[in-house]
């Protein structure tokens, strides 16, 4: 296959940017996305030009580092990481639009990079439960429901990539905290921080410059993992619950 | 050829004597300990934010600490382990099907083929149990039964059931929760956390370990950071090989950077090529994908039996089918170890009678799951994995079988440490995957998260403490001489990379080492392959030199200088991997020596002569081979048989 790829560059945080075309000859439907990429960075750095900068590192679509959008699309048409894209997704010919993530919450810092350190911080301000290391009951003595594993597993599953954020009008990051908090307030272990839990996560959430959610469903669409759209209305009440009980 | 000397032999000074299921307890009781109040002014750095550098950060801030923590991702969470699928054992007995610390111990010490010491792996054993407790108690979501206990599977190389699971993401909810320990020592002020930051060298001062030199990938700015004790859990370097599983940033850097100041590098020819990895599909292929172990629960293994056929998997009959592991070990059938697994593999491919393009390839079949247990069933446990493999294969693995091959996937080979996980270097402490000590020669699936884990909550705050709490840190400046001239050669060294300006991109150099490797000192090697790789590795490193081309400048994100500086150590650290696995003339777990083998094909130790770990110095003219003698007093070596 013979592709296209107009790709976003920017040097720097303070560049302004712009889109840049490039033809990548040969491409076989078996490479991944990011593996015609790294043809294409090949070919620039022997002809003198700077590869393209972009973020990725265990490619089997877990360790949510990759992530870029592709014709306007969050991780591009399939619903899967960028990594696990393949060029089989797309016809000899095409041109691809590469971009960044972008949102107020998410600096770029050169190419495709974008900084998403935003993601730990509200991570940070609550989204773990507080168990000293040692002293632990045995894991048997708390039993848990299926159907309460099977909840907090399916939000735990969560890779942070961002796509929800790229994908979404409004650059909000409710999906993904809204993932953590339906995972860890599912669980009997979750119970004694549930409320400072989600009150806390969503105040980051919103110091850290994401939008407000008004249940476009953009989100749920480009999430690599499924996190449903139930976690949204799950953090909804969570959070007026919490509000309630404060 | 790389000319290498023998030296004095080395001992472990930290393990107890006295019976084995009380040395751990022992060590902990004598431990000296430090007062809470003097904790803060301990400054501790960690590299690495897996499962062990994550856990560690995590519990040393707890207790007190002020740690300092590093890694190359943007973000803890996407440290490698979070990639690991099948599972965490632990020796629990839920099952009540007969397991025990000892069974898992001796399971382990077996497994690794006699080439492990005894005190660690049992200490390995204990501790599993308390491993699933904090899991559980951190919010891991384990896949329970109705009843809302856990649930368990089995894995390689063993007949019980006391693998914990997350469905096949075991990896990333045990990384989650070691991460969100961790965060929550951020937030409250104890963890300094630099994320997108590398460490290129270690300060040795006095003959302690009192610091790093990092890079900050961002802004380029190379700084030293400084502290009382270093603790090295950067994984293994399984990425030599260019074409493995791990991730693409997985590298020896760290370790080889500390090994070039002093500490010990022990057995790098001890590699775990997986079983079930996709096989590769051409020449662009950047890395290799794992389809989880665990599939071998329920997955059927087989190839033709008649070498050159060609026709698809439906349409060969069943008793032209060879279900080669349960043909050849009855017993463990599928679930043999990993290192059988491999080989085998590699066997029936050699005879021709190999899958798929290039016939590098075996069936892992569910057609008989799928009748048995049904579709969901089969869904609820590998759902994951199967998706997985029909997106990269674009095959339905629920209507064809996989195609599967062996791949570089672990390294049991590290840095040398003793009971307390310090390094030969004072003050350095390895932990998790980047050290050599727990699982011998060939690692039993789903153990590595158990080291992982074990070290980093467990077992290193323990020992740590106890090093601290000998006193003796009087402040090191920014301008003492060691300090300055580390920085100064991280420097310079950044520098020559970009100034080369020749013709061959890094990954061409990393392809063509990979590639060497793999031809040479990958599922089997034999002396004159190993000399070829040890002949050609050095003339690489030449040319890489000379000719390599690295973009850009050193201040700013520049990826393609972070790689080079990677490969750079690989080129030096491939050549000890081919000498240490010339001089092992015997075959052991995951080092498959053609001249050393039974007349079934297995491997065939050499107890004699290579009962020892092989821990090899940095010398100045040549690396020096230091041995330290394995004792087997409770699981005695045999040939290991699964028949």
């Amino acid at each position: 296959m013979n592709i296209t790829v107009r790709v976003w560059r920017q040097s720097g945080p303070d560049d302004r940017g712009s889109l840049v075309s490039y033809d990548v000859p040969d491409v076989s439907p078996d490479m991944s996305f990011l593996e015609m990429l790294d043809v294409l960075n090949e070919r620039l750095i022997l002809d003198g030009e700077e590869p393209i900068a972009f973020d990725h590192d265990c490619r089997e679509g877990i360790c949510g580092s990759c992530g870029v959008v592709i014709n306007g699309q969050a991780h591009g048409p399939q619903q899967t990481t960028s990594c696990q894209l393949h060029m089989r997704s797309f016809s000899d010919g095409d041109t691809i639009d590469v971009e960044p993530w972008r949102s107020r919450g998410f600096p770029v810092i050169k190419d495709l990079v974008v900084d998403r350190s935003a993601f730990d911080r509200i991570i940070q301000s609550g989204g773990f439960i507080t168990a000293p290391t040692g002293a632990a009951p045995d894991a048997h003595a708390t039993p848990v429901p299926k159907a309460d594993a099977d909840l907090a597993f399916e939000n735990a599953t969560c890779i942070g990539c961002g796509a929800c954020v790229a994908a979404c009008p409004n650059g909000s990051a409710m999906l993904f905290t809204s993932a953590k908090v339906a995972h860890l307030n599912a669980l009997p272990q979750g119970q004694p921080e549930r409320e400072s839990r989600v009150l806390e996560m969503v105040s980051t959430m919103d110091d850290e410059g994401f939008g407000g959610c008004t249940n476009t469903g953009e989100c749920v669409n480009s999430c690599p993992k499924g996190i449903p759209f139930a976690s949204i209305v799950n953090l909804n009440k969570e959070y007026l619950r919490a509000l309630r009980k404060r | 050829m790389l000319e290498y000397t023998v030296g004095s032999d080395i001992s472990d000074t930290a393990a107890p004597t006295g019976p084995i299921e009380n040395r751990w307890d022992t060590r902990k009781r004598e431990a000296k300990l430090v007062n809470p109040a003097n904790r803060r002014k301990h400054r501790v750095i960690i590299v690495g934010t897996g499962l062990a550098g994550g856990a560690a950060g995590a519990t040393l801030a707890e207790q007190g600490y002020h740690v300092v923590q590093f890694c190359f991702q943007d973000s803890p969470r996407r440290a490698h382990s979070v990639a690991a699928q099948g599972g965490i054992n632990a020796a629990k007995n839920y099952r009540n099907d007969g397991d025990s610390i000892y069974r898992l111990f001796y399971d382990t010490v077996k497994g690794g083929d006699f080439r492990a010491r005894e005190s660690n792996v049992y200490r390995l054993a204990q501790v599993s149990v308390q491993i699933i407790d904090q899991c559980v108690a951190q919010g891991v979501p384990f896949a329970r039964e109705y009843g809302g206990l856990l649930d368990n599977r089995s894995f390689g190389g063993v007949q019980v059931s006391r693998t914990f699971y997350a469905r096949g993401q075991t990896g990333q909810q045990l990384l989650l929760g070691a991460y969100q320990a961790l965060s929550r020592q951020i937030d409250a002020g104890n963890v300094e956390l630099h994320a997108r930051t590398e460490m290129l060298d270690l300060i040795v001062v006095d003959g302690k370990a009192r610091g790093i030199v990092a890079r900050d990938l961002v802004t380029g700015a190379v700084q030293t950071h400084l502290a009382d004790a270093v603790v090295l859990a950067t994984g293994g370097y399984g990425n030599v090989f260019y074409l493995s599983t791990n991730a693409k940033g997985s590298n020896a850097t760290a370790i080889w950077r500390a090994h070039k100041r002093g500490a010990y590098l022990a057995n790098p020819c001890f590699t775990q090529i997986h079983p079930t990895c996709i096989p590769r599909s051409g020449e662009h292929q950047s890395k290799l994908t794992l389809m989880s172990e665990s599939l071998r629960n329920d997955g059927r293994i087989w190839v033709p039996a008649r070498a050159g056929d060609t026709r698809p998997p439906a349409q060969i009959p069943e008793d032209e089918r060879d279900y080669y592991l349960e043909r050849i070990y009855p017993s463990f059938g599928n679930l043999v170890p990993r290192d059988i697994a491999s080989r085998q593999a590699k066997n029936v491919c050699d005879e021709g009678r190999g899958v798929g393009p290039g016939g590098l390839g075996v069936y892992l079949d569910f057609a008989e799951a799928l009748s048995r247990l049904g579709r969901p069933a089969v869904e609820a446990k590998y759902g994951n994995l199967f998706d997985m493999y029909a997106q990269i294969t674009a095959e339905n693995p629920y209507e064809t079988p996989m195609r599967i091959y062996p791949a570089i996937h672990y390294t049991m080979g590290g840095l040398w440490v003793d009971y307390d996980l310090q390094s030969t270097i004072p003050g350095l402490f390895v932990i998790g995957e980047a050290n050599f000590s727990d699982h011998g020669a060939n690692r039993l699936g789903a153990s590595a998260l158990m080291q992982g884990l074990a070290d980093g909550y467990f077992v290193l705050p323990a020992t740590l403490s106890h090093y601290l709490a000998g006193g003796g840190f009087s402040p090191v400046s920014p301008d003492d001489p060691a300090v300055v001239s580390a920085e100064e050669s991280v420097s310079a060294r950044l520098d020559k990379l970009l100034s080369i300006n020749g013709s061959r991109t890094v990954d061409s150099f990393h392809r063509e080492l990979g590639t060497l490797l793999w031809d040479h000192c990958g599922m089997a090697r034999n002396a004159s392959g190993l000399q070829k790789a040890l002949d050609r590795i050095p003339e690489l490193r030449e040319e890489f030199w000379n000719d390599v081309r690295v973009p850009g400048t050193g201040q700013q994100l520049n990826q393609s200088l972070e790689k080079a500086n990677r490969v750079a150590d690989f080129l030096e650290f491939g050549e000890l991997m081919a000498l240490d696995a010339l001089v092992r003339t015997e075959s052991c777990g995951g080092h498959f020596r053609e001249e050393s083998q039974t007349p079934e094909g297995e491997a065939l130790r050499d107890d004699e002569h290579f009962s020892h770990v092989s821990a090899w110095e940095y010398g100045s003219s040549g690396p020096v081979l230091h041995r330290e003698a394995l004792a087997f007093d409770y699981v005695h070596p045999t040939q290991r048989s699964y028949a």
